[in-house]
């Protein structure tokens, strides 16, 4: 109901901030492990929706973050940065597992030591693979590095 | 229950067809060894086939001659070698011949080398540490 | 990107119209474009006498120009990972299909070469994340027949146990992915609920809950919790109730049938000649289990039916999982309430490390213990291959000792790999809309596929 008589003050900064944490929406880049891991976060025990971005999209032009959930591999690579690229602005990526933020356990020719040669990552989260919760803490502490930083990124 | 049997690459193709007719339905498996210095010839391709219904299994192990690294292809018998027979032609690099699409399957178009070759390194990258000694 | 000037007359629309020029479809970023020769996808395709064509497709022979290829992936073909398909199509019809894997090829084979038997587990749990268990008892399990080694009678059946539940969690997420690709949400939420009871009692086992490394060489890492029959209880007790609600949900429904039934058909002869094994081959008529006919670990003891459809399509596929959870339960129980009391590792020095209490008494102990984790232990010349029934089919893992610690060649027989040479022949000739089905019904892991 509209009432003139409601006024709220803040600044755009802290608007715009607050409205990007609380619908980000993931684009789905399931790899290995991790991704199931992901939709375990996403089901009913874990429930992302409490945050807001419980909407995983197929297509990367609908989406604000993406969580690289599992090993990169050198074939892989390429279509990950594709797809990072079609992404719009404002974006962020999480790094999701060992695999995913350092090469892991393989070290060999085969993957990508670390997403973050091809993409530019916001949040390592640790574990191989981490939890849904250990997923949850890094989007949250995602929304903690959101609310803190600039909104021209 | 697991018979091995060694045989010759001349004869395989048609070893494997009367196997087929004797009963042995299914390919289970089909992989490469590469005994880089220490067997002669350098490469053995390892069949393993199954008989659902004698319920038992086969392994038939060639060698392939270090001179021409080919072997029939056996997808004419078994259509289900189709994936194994490219995934160790890019492996291994060993041609099959009259297979309908030998290609690389694993690793990308582009890709020089063998990866499973004992002479092709792991690819490790050395891990730096944060305060540590180079270790170089 | 290579431009191509001398062919662009020969380019469609597309191509000559983008911004970026003409480039030659032969080879674009994506990789080849080219499908398979025709004539030899023909003669594969009367060899396995498969000429099955689903009943409400009419065959149309049209030109060449009415046909367009549509990749499907690798980002998201469904919920199954990085799967990439190049699919020609003739307006809705799919013609032809060509998986192109390898978009996550880790190299474990490579690196498995370069750990000790000690540490391969952890490394072959990685291959079929949905079953990490198998992996590591077929490692386990060949690595235990070259060295012609016996476990103690509590391991087995703590294997058994833990990788029969594993069987359960793996079919259930196969229903709930196989469900949302189809468009029953619910059973996406439904079927993952039901995973984390199992899963929590991994955990608590094991200490993670995917990836465990808890099957070894020489037995199981640890020994069963406290009070486990508490879980194991709670687990019996409340899955066949669910499995009752997703049938009431989906069995009878009208929808389901109807999107399900027919669809996706393999023949027998099909499955025989690509080698397809598993709920697939059973869905097919055809009763081979690897439980029954070739045991392993000990699983001759326990009483347990293997269910086998006739109907051969992507309804019967998704019915046997179902039917499989509950046969599974089955030996669940039955280890459960006989698990024989004893040692869970061999009690042989050169294979098991000395226990941890030891250590602080007994320098020789010490040493011994330093020696296994970092050295490992020797494993005689000779190869073998062992198998098992993974929840995707015949699971092998073929093993070549040189006499070394390490092995010196690796290799793993993914069922899903196999399996998923299936895909032309069943998404062949059917609408798009039966192909994420088919998919699903497959239920391709493609972590084992391109390991």
């Amino acid at each position: 109901m509209y009432s003139p008589d409601n006024i709220f003050t803040t600044t755009i900064d802290k608007a715009v901030r607050w409205s990007r944490t609380q619908s980000m929406w993931p684009v789905t880049f399931g790899l290995a492990c991790c991704a199931i891991e992901m939709m375990a976060a996403g089901s009913a025990k874990y429930d992302l929706a409490r945050y807001g971005m419980e909407v995983f999209r197929a297509s990367p032009r609908q989406a604000d973050l993406m969580i690289v959930a599992g090993r990169v591999s050198q074939k892989m690579a390429p279509v990950l940065r594709q797809v990072y690229d079609q992404m719009a602005e404002p974006k962020w990526v999480i790094a999701m597992g060992a695999c995913s933020s350092t090469g892991g356990m393989f070290n060999n020719y085969a993957l990508v030591q670390g997403v973050d040669h091809i993409v530019p990552v916001d949040i390592y989260v640790p574990g191989c693979p981490p939890g849904p919760q250990s997923l949850m803490h890094g989007i949250l502490t995602l929304h903690d590095k959101i609310m803190a930083g600039e909104i021209n990124r | 229950m697991n018979e091995v049997q060694h045989i010759e690459v001349n004869e395989y193709h048609d070893y494997i067809k009367s196997l087929l007719e004797e009963g042995y339905e299914m390919m289970m498996d089909l992989t490469a060894v590469d005994w880089f210095r220490k067997k002669e010839p350098r490469f053995e391709v390892v069949i393993n086939l199954l008989s659902l219904s004698k319920n038992l299994r086969k392994t038939i192990k060639v060698q392939v001659p270090d001179e021409n690294l080919t072997i029939p292809s056996i997808t004419d018998i078994y259509p289900g070698a189709n994936f194994y027979e490219r995934e160790v032609f890019d492996m291994f690099g060993i041609v099959f011949e009259n297979h309908p699409e030998l290609t690389r399957i694993l690793m990308p178009d582009d890709w020089i080398g063998h990866p499973l070759r004992k002479d092709y390194g792991s690819g490790r990258i050395p891990v730096q540490f944060k305060n540590a000694p180079s270790v170089d | 990107m290579v431009k191509n000037k001398e062919n662009s007359e020969d380019l469609d629309f597309w191509a000559t119209n983008s911004e970026e020029g003409g480039w030659n479809i032969s080879s674009t970023d994506e990789g080849s474009q080219k499908m398979n020769d025709e004539e030899s996808e023909q003669q594969i395709k009367i060899q396995t006498g498969s000429d099955v064509v689903d009943d409400y497709f009419i065959e149309e022979e049209t030109s060449e120009d009415e046909r367009m290829i549509v990749n499907m992936g690798p980002q998201h073909p469904s919920t199954h990972g990085v799967l990439r398909l190049q699919v020609e199509l003739e307006g809705e019809a799919v013609r032809r299909v060509k998986p192109i894997i390898g978009y996550l090829h880790t190299g474990m084979e490579k690196t498995g070469e370069e750990l000790t038997y000690l540490q391969g587990p952890t490394n072959t749990t990685r291959m079929d994340y949905l079953s990490p268990f198998f992996n590591e008892l077929v490692f386990s399990l060949t690595t235990e027949k070259l060295l012609d080694i016996e476990v103690p009678a509590r391991a087995e059946t703590i294997r058994i146990l833990m990788t029969e539940l594993n069987r359960v969690s793996s079919h259930l997420v196969a229903l709930a992915t196989g469900g949302m690709d189809i468009g029953a949400l619910s059973m996406m939420i439904f079927g993952f609920r039901e995973r984390e009871l199992v899963l929590n009692f991994f955990e608590k086992t094991t200490g993670l809950r995917m990836n465990h490394n808890y099957i070894r060489p020489g037995g199981v890492a640890a020994d069963l919790p406290d009070n486990w029959q508490k879980d194991v209880k709670e687990i019996l007790k409340i899955i066949p109730e669910k499995l009752k609600d997703y049938d009431e949900m989906l069995l009878d429904n009208p929808i389901w049938q109807g999107r399900l039934q027919n669809v996706g058909i393999i023949t027998p002869e099909e499955c025989l000649a690509y080698g397809i094994t598993g709920p697939s081959l059973r869905a097919s008529g055809q009763g081979w289990d690897l439980r029954k006919m070739q045991p392993y670990s000990g699983i001759e003891k326990f009483d347990f039916d293997v269910p086998v459809l006739q109907e051969s399509d992507v309804f019967a596929r998704w019915r046997i999982k179902v039917l499989e959870i509950l046969e599974s339960l089955k030996i669940v129980e039955q280890a459960m309430d006989n698990m024989p009391k004893g040692p869970y590792k061999i009690q042989d020095k050169k294979v098991t490390p000395p226990p941890r209490k030891r250590l602080d008494e007994s320098m020789e102990a010490l040493i011994h213990h330093f020696k296994i984790y970092t050295e490992g232990f020797k494993v005689p010349e000779g190869d073998a291959y062992v198998a098992v029934e993974s929840p995707r089919g015949e699971l092998g893992c073929y093993i070549v000792s040189d006499g070394s610690s390490k092995p010196f060649r690796m290799h793993v027989r993914g069922p899903s790999f196999c399996n998923l040479q299936a895909l032309p022949i069943v998404m062949a000739d059917s609408p798009i809309a039966d192909a994420v089905a088919a998919i699903a019904s497959l239920d391709p892991v493609i972590g084992d596929v391109d390991r």
